[in-house]
């Protein structure tokens, strides 16, 4: 990537527009991706959120943000941000308020409200042109109603809808949504996916959909310690290892042609991300399922094989 | 030889409107559209459903002329173009939009959240009965579905009405003492197809009766706000809906005053009820929207019969103009409300809020009559108006009257003859 302010994770520091004492959990994926997000974006930025774990960062009268910020509901977020834009783009047209005062339009959403229910009225959006940007912050299920599996909860996961059960030993059983894939194929100027655990990928993937006009899109895996069942100290490494074994794809796609921006050089195990995390405990104990495993294995290496073929020109990923 | 036209030379297609005693025929959906170029709006999200699209259909077509300069843009839904008006007003654009039925009711929770961010917005509702069974005709379930969520609901009776109620509608939500939004409905097919003459107003003077809205607290750049913000409070949240309550309420004091200035600039007289034939009157009829043209011939009819009946027609449906009914209502005889619209279980709407209005009056009238009638297109006859007086007169002798569903013994046949077709004997 071509002149970046950011080289290193100490161009990071900069001002902060998350102040501390916000109501999230402690070290949730979500409010790190937020602050970077900011980091990048400046100041000048309305947020606009759909129902999740993020609206619950400002409960009347606390705001720990420096910014704006609208709550649609659970649906509309990017109806919301339409409104918004198209009010600021009209009013500076007819020259009522100066440029000066034009904001950045940011909408944050979790998985739930992103794969589903508000699907509707993100197509919309992207389809018109919006300029805007989308984070979705992706903890694989309905997190702030107590974790109950999403269209983005992966196979395997135990949630508080997917119970294992000597009927049901694997947990959920349906398969994670490929919103990365939906979105892209409206071919918009960006879209990618990031993960907390990797700073310097995410402020550059920013700073590069800054340059585009019209919808630039992320999707970032955000640890969840509660719904996930991993200790707060933890949530970076997970994170981390959700790369590392090829879970978690780290890419982009600019107009629709994707390029992924981290290709590991060898996969670890899925094993090791899945055995700290509670929600796939019942895979590992009272007994073992390396069929669950294997299974879940299989299909990311199945995904690395055909990146490794078109990016790289290899055939086979190399697993550890 | 002949020679193709280029795109560039054909013209647009101009409508003729023909002028009568300073007046242009139009329809009431083309007089609500009207309305939006009139009171220069900025924004108008918009999504197409029967009966009103050509509201949205006039204003593409004057924008892309540039007869007028507003943003429009076509949602992915309703729900979607409630959420984008909303938060286009709170971004301090003027906004309008346009819907019905089917499309109000799946915005629906967005109605609750304008209200509640205390965007004034108005909202064109062409009412149209709601599925199921599907239908394009009208009746008013969809309009009194919103009673609760906090808008301004007026209505109105001919397309000059839909003009001008539609200016006061802005007046009035965009109030300090009242900023809520507001829904102006009109009759689907009756008014919205049906050609009358309008006086347009000069721009000019709507400006100044109208001027630029001035929002309190807009998103901008220099002045970051949060709004739409969870109250996990009880009291906070009641405190909040005691707020929007009391700016209802402020809504009636602030509409008379609109229609005075409205009067001066304008020349045409507008109340929170109008009254016809009442104050005289032994009986009442109350009802709202473009049915009352019937009732009005009606009662004028009856009237030239010696009977002494009058018609009170609603015009503000929220804030409810207790005390206006109350006036013209007290020492009546009788009173028959006709609802348009029907709660299944218990009758209509607007019955229940007249008697609840009247229960406390010490001069109340012996009867209020339940009557429903005009559901889904079906039309009033002035044989049903007499009817209606027939019972009127009957249960002031005595008796409660249990709501009453007009039908006429030919749509009775027609229906007979629809069900021997569709279960095939």
């Amino acid at each position: 990537m071509s002149k970046t302010k950011f080289s290193t994770i100490k161009d990071l520091l900069g001002e902060d527009y998350v102040v501390p004492g916000t109501p999230l959990c402690a070290g949730c994926g979500a409010l790190v991706i937020l602050r970077l997000f900011h980091k990048v974006l400046g100041g000048r930025v309305v947020w606009v959120n759909a129902a999740g774990c993020v609206t619950l960062m400002m409960v009347y009268p606390f705001a720990p943000l420096k910014s704006s910020w609208m709550y649609t509901a659970m649906a509309c977020a990017p109806a919301g941000a339409q409104g918004i834009r198209d009010a600021l783009d009209i009013l500076i047209e007819k020259g009522r308020i100066p440029i000066e005062e034009d904001l950045k339009v940011v909408v944050v959403t979790g998985d739930g409200a992103a794969n589903d229910i508000g699907l509707q009225s993100t197509s919309g959006a992207i389809h018109r042109g919006l300029d805007f940007y989308y984070l979705c912050y992706d903890n694989e299920a309905f997190g702030n109603t107590g974790f109950q599996y999403s269209a983005a909860t992966p196979y395997g996961s135990r949630t508080a809808t997917s119970p294992p059960t000597p009927l049901i030993p694997e947990g959920y059983r349906g398969k994670k949504k490929d919103l990365f894939e939906i979105w892209r194929a409206h071919k918009p100027p960006y879209v990618a996916t990031i993960s907390p655990s990797h700073p310097t990928d995410v402020v550059r993937k920013i700073e590069k959909a800054e340059k585009y006009r019209g919808p630039k899109l992320f999707i970032s895996l955000s640890p969840c310690q509660p719904g996930w069942l991993i200790d707060t100290m933890n949530a970076i490494k997970v994170a981390k290892l959700a790369v590392e074994t090829g879970v978690w794809p780290l890419k982009e796609a600019v107009y629709g042609e994707v390029r992924h921006t981290f290709i590991p050089r060898r996969l670890k195990p899925v094993e090791e991300y899945l055995k700290i995390q509670g929600r796939f405990s019942h895979l590992f104990y009272p007994v073992k399922r390396d069929d669950v495993i294997a299974k879940i294995q299989s299909e990311v290496e199945e995904y690395w094989r055909a990146v490794y073929a078109r990016e790289i020109g290899k055939e086979d990923a190399s697993i550890s | 030889m002949m020679r193709t036209k280029l795109i560039s030379e054909l013209k647009p297609r101009r409508e003729i409107t023909p002028t009568i005693a300073g007046a242009k025929m139009m329809t009431g959906n083309v007089a609500a559209a009207w309305a939006a170029r009139l009171a220069e709006v900025d924004y108008i999200p918009a999504y197409p459903i029967t009966p009103q699209t050509e509201i949205v259909e006039t204003l593409s077509q004057w924008i892309a002329l540039g007869e007028m300069n507003a943003k429009l843009t076509f949602l992915d839904s309703e729900h979607s173009m409630l959420t984008a008006a909303g938060t286009g007003s709170l971004t301090g654009a003027r906004v309008f939009t346009a819907t019905s039925s089917q499309g109000l009711l799946y915005g629906f929770e967005m109605l609750y959240n304008i209200a509640g961010w205390r965007a004034p917005i108005v909202l064109v509702n062409v009412s149209r009965a709601v599925a199921a069974p599907i239908t394009l005709e009208p009746d008013h379930n969809d309009f009194l579905s919103t009673r609760d969520t906090g808008f301004i609901l007026l209505q109105t009776e001919t397309c000059q009405e839909v003009l001008d109620l539609i200016l006061l509608a802005y007046r009035v939500s965009e109030d300090y003492r009242v900023l809520l939004p507001s829904i102006v409905n009109l009759d689907g097919f009756h008014l919205s197809f049906t050609r009358e003459p309008v006086k347009l107003p000069e721009v000019e003077e709507v400006r100044s009766f109208l001027p630029r809205y001035n929002p309190p607290y807009p998103f901008r750049a220099s002045k970051p706000s949060a709004k739409g913000v969870a109250v996990l409070r009880p009291p906070l949240y009641s405190f909040y809906k005691y707020q929007m309550h009391l700016s209802s309420l402020n809504a009636i004091k602030v509409f008379k005053e609109a229609c005075d200035e409205f009067e001066a600039y304008f020349g045409r007289r507008y109340d929170v009820v109008e009254k016809y034939m009442v104050d005289d009157a032994e009986y009442v009829i109350v009802m709202m929207g473009s049915f009352t043209s019937i009732g009005k011939k009606a009662v004028k009819m009856m009237r030239e019969e010696g009977l002494s009946i009058g018609l009170l027609k609603l015009r503000i449906v929220r804030p409810f103009p207790v005390q206006d009914i109350r006036r013209a209502l007290e020492g009546k005889k009788a009173v028959a409300v006709i609802d348009q619209n029907i709660s299944p279980g218990f009758g209509g709407t607007l019955y229940a809020e007249v008697s609840s209005a009247l229960y406390n009056v010490e001069k109340k009238p012996k009867v209020i009559l339940p009557v429903i009638g005009g559901i889904g297109g079906k039309t009033l006859s002035l044989d049903e108006f007499r009817y209606i007086v027939e019972l009127m007169k009957k249960y002031q002798e005595g008796g409660e009257p249990e709501p009453i569903l007009l039908f006429r013994e030919d749509e009775l046949r027609e229906v007979e003859s629809l069900l021997k077709i569709g279960v095939g004997g």
